[in-house]
């Protein structure tokens, strides 16, 4: 193509010149993490972290262990799709957790089922009113109409009352912590269906995952709702300029952003075959930090899925080495801090540089 | 009267007590190219924000296209044809040159509703198309805005403006931020609209830039129209005459 080495008007350009996209940071930061653990593996462990050395295992990679990576950032990582879009706006969404505890706890009440081993289920919710052994697609509904329910809360406060996100979400955290604790005075919702149980059961979370970070990563990059989503972090006086119709467009983001952690809400009470008030507990924060270390600017208006499904695979590849490595808990989380914090220095870094760039 | 592309009568606005423009009577005809110039406070910008609908006048009325207008907000008058280059330009800075020229008014290929596909190799053919026409030198217009110059990013948002069928552009100091070189360039845009008869107000300070690009010069004092000169019967020194107050025109005298 002449027009990518050729500019308009006669000017020319070397298209090596152009920057990096910043995945490729994130992806080089993953392979080096996961060379690190390889290498301290063989230090200390005298075992390998990612391939099979067992004798009574075939295959050439540890699989158990890769599954484990991806299943266990899984459902936060449904999150982190919906936290992504949001901090590419400009805002932030703190609820999400939350959100989580209090949509696990209502939709977890329709899925219950009937008899426990021949005895009638009686501490079900809804045991009364017979909600019992509903079809699956009750408790979906109901779940995923509770996350959007949240996020459309979000989104209007913060696109109508101008409040900033900070505030708005926040508030969200806990009130739907609260509900989450009020919905059965603090009870576990246990019992689940076997249809209801299956969701998140096996690598079923990875495909969920998968299939809605491919999803929201080609709206992003694809549609009008992405364009308009970056133009808004970007410089929203910009995007309302140009005739964005920018409240609209925020309350669709946050409004994702809940649907997504009903979905998360979802295959986590399936997976934990129960639902509790303190559920999704910090949810917010690791999800916050996947998108931050994927390489998604605080600021706005930069960022991508596939940056943040790197960051998720970070998070794994960490939690994973650790446990590997016999290391307590305690150091993960100092590694993590670090980690998230190292991040966001890095890409304040990267954009000084590319604005001294452009003042030359 | 079909000539006329805007015209205003008696358009008044008052913040509170403060007077920013009174009685202004201006008019601009297909093709014409003509300058607002005044001092700072001398009611340029109020008047621009009065036409393009970013805020609402106090009294007066307007005539756009033929038609007698009263826009609500700034994309209704945009829509209907006006288009402007604000002094904040207006850009997304992490979005590349077709993306900001097609910002809000995206080329799709299936429509989604807010899921529209987008149709970026149509966006890219006509942003190529719009600089061309327009004779904007940009170096990569895959590069986002925040990695270019103040130059390159004045004539983005100018190309912004031309790419669609404007009626009127109105262009509010481009260039006073800008190097000698990058105001050349601007300046060279201004040409090339003038070629191809769209209609242009510019507000600017720059004495030569007004003579060499303008044909027309409406100098506007504390709030009031005080002259409307015709470049070939001024000079530079009558017009700062006007705009500092040791001259009025005649058919203006009651004004100031």
């Amino acid at each position: 193509m002449t027009d990518t080495t050729h500019g308009i008007g006669g000017l020319t350009f070397d298209p090596k010149k152009r920057s990096m996209p910043p995945e490729i940071g994130v992806a080089i930061a993953l392979v080096l993490i996961t060379l690190a653990f390889e290498a301290l593996g063989w230090m200390l462990m005298n075992d390998s972290f990612l391939f099979n050395t067992r004798d009574t295992v075939d295959g050439i990679f540890n699989v158990a262990r890769l599954k484990i990576i991806i299943l266990q950032v899984s459902i936060i990582g449904i999150i982190a799709i919906g936290v992504t879009q949001v901090i590419i706006t400009g805002g932030i969404d703190l609820s999400s957790g939350s959100v989580v505890g209090a949509t696990a706890m209502i939709a977890m009440s329709f899925a219950q089922a009937g008899e426990i081993y021949g005895n009638p289920n009686d501490r079900a919710v809804f045991f009364e009113q017979g909600l019992v052994d509903l079809p699956l697609i009750m408790p979906i509904i109901v779940g995923l109409a509770c996350g959007l329910f949240a996020g459309l809360i979000n989104g209007l406060l913060i696109a109508y009352t101008k409040i900033p996100p900070f505030i708005a979400t926040l508030g969200m955290m806990v009130a739907a912590r609260g509900v989450a604790k009020w919905w059965t005075k603090g009870q576990p919702v246990s019992f689940p269906t076997d249809s209801y149980a299956a969701l998140g059961a096996g690598m079923t979370p990875v495909f969920i995952f998968a299939g809605i970070a491919i999803l929201f990563g080609l709206a992003l990059r694809y549609t009008v709702y992405g364009k308009h989503t970056y133009a808004i972090g970007s410089s929203e006086d910009a995007a309302r300029m140009s005739g964005i119709k920018v409240a609209r467009h925020k309350v669709l983001v946050y409004a994702l952003a809940g649907l997504l952690a009903g979905v998360a809400a979802l295959v986590l009470s399936s997976k934990n075959l129960t639902a509790q008030a303190g559920m999704g507990t910090m949810y917010e924060l690791d999800a916050i930090a996947m998108a931050v270390i994927g390489g998604v600017s605080l600021s706005g208006g930069r960022g991508s899925i596939t940056g943040t499904v790197l960051g998720a695979m970070i998070f794994g590849v960490i939690i994973s080495g650790f446990t590997f490595l016999k290391l307590d808990a305690y150091y993960q989380e100092m590694v993590k801090g670090a980690i998230i914090v190292g991040a966001v220095v890095l890409d304040q870094w990267r954009q000084r540089r590319t604005s001294m760039r452009a003042a030359k | 009267m079909t000539d006329v592309v805007l015209r205003t009568e008696g358009l008044t606005k008052h913040y509170g007590g403060v007077h920013a423009l009174e009685d202004a009577n201006f008019e601009i005809r297909r093709g014409e190219h003509v300058a607002i110039m005044g001092d700072n406070g001398a009611g340029k910008s109020t008047f621009v924000r009065q036409i393009t609908a970013v805020e609402q006048r106090t009294k007066g009325k307007v005539w756009f296209d033929g038609k007698y207008v009263e826009f609500h907000d700034p994309l209704e008058a945009r829509e209907a044809g006006i288009e402007t280059v604000f002094q904040t330009l207006a850009l997304a800075d992490h979005l590349n040159v077709p993306d900001n020229l097609f910002l809000g008014r995206e080329i799709i290929k299936f429509n989604l509703g807010p899921f529209s596909i987008l149709d970026y190799k149509a966006m890219r053919e006509a942003t190529i198309a719009g600089l061309q026409k327009t004779g904007v030198k940009i170096p990569n217009i895959n590069n986002t805005i925040q990695n270019m110059s103040g130059g390159q990013r004045q004539c983005v948002a100018i190309a912004r403006t031309a790419t669609f069928k404007s009626k009127l552009i109105i262009m509010d100091e481009p260039t006073a931020a800008l190097g000698v070189q990058e105001t050349a360039q601007v300046e060279n845009i201004i040409r090339t609209l003038k070629e191809q008869g769209e209609p242009v107000i510019l507000i600017s300070h720059n004495m030569r830039q007004v003579m060499d690009l303008m044909d027309r010069i409406v100098v506007f004092r504390r709030g009031r129209i005080v002259a409307d000169l015709r470049k070939e019967e001024t000079d530079g020194q009558d017009v700062v005459a006007y705009i500092t107050g040791a001259k009025t025109q005649e058919q203006f005298a009651g004004a100031a």
